[in-house]
């Protein structure tokens, strides 16, 4: 189901002179309100009138995350305080958040994005939404929470936490659409389960899963364990939050961006070269409709690839392929790029093994090692030491082919790596550098 | 003529072992043999006990990996050769032992050795054929 069909299914040459247009329009408004776009286009010789057609985006500088530090909180808004309605911040690891703001303008395009992000995955307005998202400084709780009401559907603001009395209203309410973190749902299934609740019999039938990287394999966990489609949704603060991406219930191949709203690009994260449609590399966006807080070419970090056929759910908006890690959380182990997203395929390649591991990276001398901690549970637990060992061994070897690093795969027992209700711990980094 | 073992997972940390035997004395459930296989970053603990079905469930309750496997309990003549004479005739019929552990109590003047097979029932048949005197569970958790 497509919630605006006019823009979502839009011939390329109509949505690429609207976005033409709209980018213009950004390009003016930074360039006159906030002096640190300024400054950047003054130096790299860009002016105003020079963005003539859409290859001309790639003549402006790139936004990075320290800029947006650097002009904390309100010093990349392009409106006065009076016009800004709403403010979030998203949690940085180091230091200060990172803080956006939307006027009552950007809280309609984000509302409308949102009901066009839940009907693609799957909802209408005769739905009931049970939304575990964070509420507060975070936008996941609040943006799913406008774009529900946008659409109609009936929305139980549960935000996160409180596990057991989320399972009381899964079975009282009996809400037909879950949207949380990937591993909140798998944590609400496990605590359902020693409950003695059995959740694929309520009556959810679709969830939207996002905020954090997860993978196909996981996906399947998600689907099998509580009954439902999966949809991945990919969304920032920085852009908008959630709602600048996600896959359609039909085909679940891709998460398709609302590029009447963003632009992306695909970036070598090295040399900032753009790379064609169908090359993996550093997701790049900017936002050509926000009033308060506009990006230009915002270096998301995320990995990922964009592809340009239509989908055959209809829309022709291009797709991008589920994130495959943060340049952030990319771990540089003995010179090779590792993302735990690929560790985690690897693991879950193994049957009956869940999602829950660690990386713990450390240095002995001068060298790194990665130590991959994996839970024991009943499916795959033997009495005999040496098919423990194999499988060890086993993982030990696909990582290796995989990912071309030596790991030491160490078992632990159940619930010895830490559960979070939002995002999970996955990398313990003991290096000193 | 098979007798129920149960086996947990436990990682090497100090008192993990103790937290076991702790929860089962706790419940009054008793311990009839153990044995602990390790390596250096993992342990399989397998027990015999009175009651395996709810040794298991306080253990599960608590958070801990337990399997169960079946065993075969099998009279040893308490004599220099005893033990050999049984593995000869097991190697002799093409048994593979996997693993083996004593029994705490003696059954009358012979001891008790638990055997874990591949092919258990195969096992315990080539026993019985030689003469030999496999313990079943019942008689075995009351010794
Ligand atoms: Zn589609």
């Amino acid at each position: 189901m497509i919630y605006n069909e006019e823009y979502e299914t839009m011939p390329r040459e109509a949505l690429e002179a609207i976005q033409l247009r709209r980018l213009q329009k950004t390009v003016a408004r930074v360039y006159n309100t906030v002096p640190f776009y300024k400054k950047r286009f003054d130096e790299v010789g860009v002016k105003v009138d020079d963005v003539s057609s859409l290859d001309d985006l790639r003549r402006l500088p790139f936004t990075y995350k320290d800029n947006l530090r650097d002009n904390y909180p309100f010093g990349m808004f392009t409106v006065p305080m009076d016009d800004v309605v709403r403010i979030h911040a998203s949690s940085g690891t180091t230091g200060k958040p990172t803080v956006v703001g939307y006027t009552a303008r950007d809280i309609q395009t984000w509302s409308e994005l949102m009901a066009r992000t839940l009907m693609a995955g799957g909802a209408t307005r005769g739905d009931m939404i049970h939304n575990a998202y964070g509420y507060g400084l975070f936008t996941g709780g609040l943006g799913f929470h406008y774009g529900a009401e946008k659409l109609g559907a009936s929305v139980i603001p549960i935000s996160g936490g409180n596990t057991k009395r989320q399972v009381m209203i899964m079975t009282d309410f009996g809400p037909t659409i879950l949207t949380c973190t990937p591993s909140y749902a798998l944590l609400i299934a496990e605590v359902a389960e020693e409950m003695g609740v059995d959740f694929r019999e309520f009556n959810f039938k679709a969830g939207i899963f996002g905020a954090e990287p997860w993978s196909e394999q996981m996906r399947e966990e998600i689907e099998r364990k509580l009954n439902i489609k999966a949809m991945d949704i990919y969304g920032l603060s920085e852009i908008i939050g959630p709602g600048v991406s996600v896959e359609c219930i039909e085909a679940q191949n891709g998460l398709h961006i609302f590029e009447d709203h963003f632009i992306p690009e695909i970036i070598d994260p090295d040399t900032e070269e753009v790379l064609p449609y169908g090359t993996p590399g550093e997701l790049v966006f900017t936002t050509i409709t926000k009033e308060a807080f506009p990006v230009i070419r915002y270096r998301t970090r995320d990995i990922s690839v964009l592809y340009p056929e239509p989908c055959r759910c209809g829309r022709t908006i291009v797709r991008m392929g589920r994130v495959q890690g943060r340049s952030d959380d990319m771990l540089i182990i003995r010179g090779v790029n590792v993302f735990p997203s690929q560790i985690e395929s690897v693991i879950m390649e193994i049957d009956g093994i869940e999602p829950y591991y660690q990386l713990e990276v450390a240095r002995e001398g001068r060298l790194d090692t990665l130590t991959v901690k994996v839970e024991v549970n009943e499916k795959v637990f033997s009495d005999e030491v040496k098919n423990l060992q194999n499988m060890e061994r086993k993982l030990e070897k696909n990582i290796k082919e995989m990912l071309s690093v030596s790991a030491q795969v160490k078992l632990v027992e159940p619930k010895s790596i830490q559960r979070s209700e939002g995002k999970a711990v996955r990398v313990i980094d003991k290096r000193e550098i | 003529m098979k007798v129920e073992q149960i086996s947990i997972f436990l990682e090497n940390k100090a008192g993990r072992l103790a937290e076991v035997t702790g929860i089962l004395g706790r419940e009054d459930i008793n311990i009839r043999a153990l044995a602990l296989a390790d390596t250096s970053d993992f342990g399989i603990l397998r027990l015999i006990v009175n009651d395996h079905e709810k040794a298991k469930q306080v253990l599960k309750e608590q958070g801990f990996t337990v399997g169960r496997t079946e065993v075969v309990a099998v009279e040893v003549e308490d004599r220099p050769g005893g033990l050999n004479n049984i593995l000869q005739i097991l190697f002799e019929n093409g048994i593979n032992v996997e693993y083996m552990y004593a029994f705490v109590q003696q059954s009358g003047q012979n001891a008790v050795i638990i055997f874990r097979f591949d092919d258990i029932d195969n096992a315990v048949d080539v026993l019985m054929q030689n003469g030999v005197t496999v313990i079943g569970g019942e008689k075995l958790y009351a010794m």
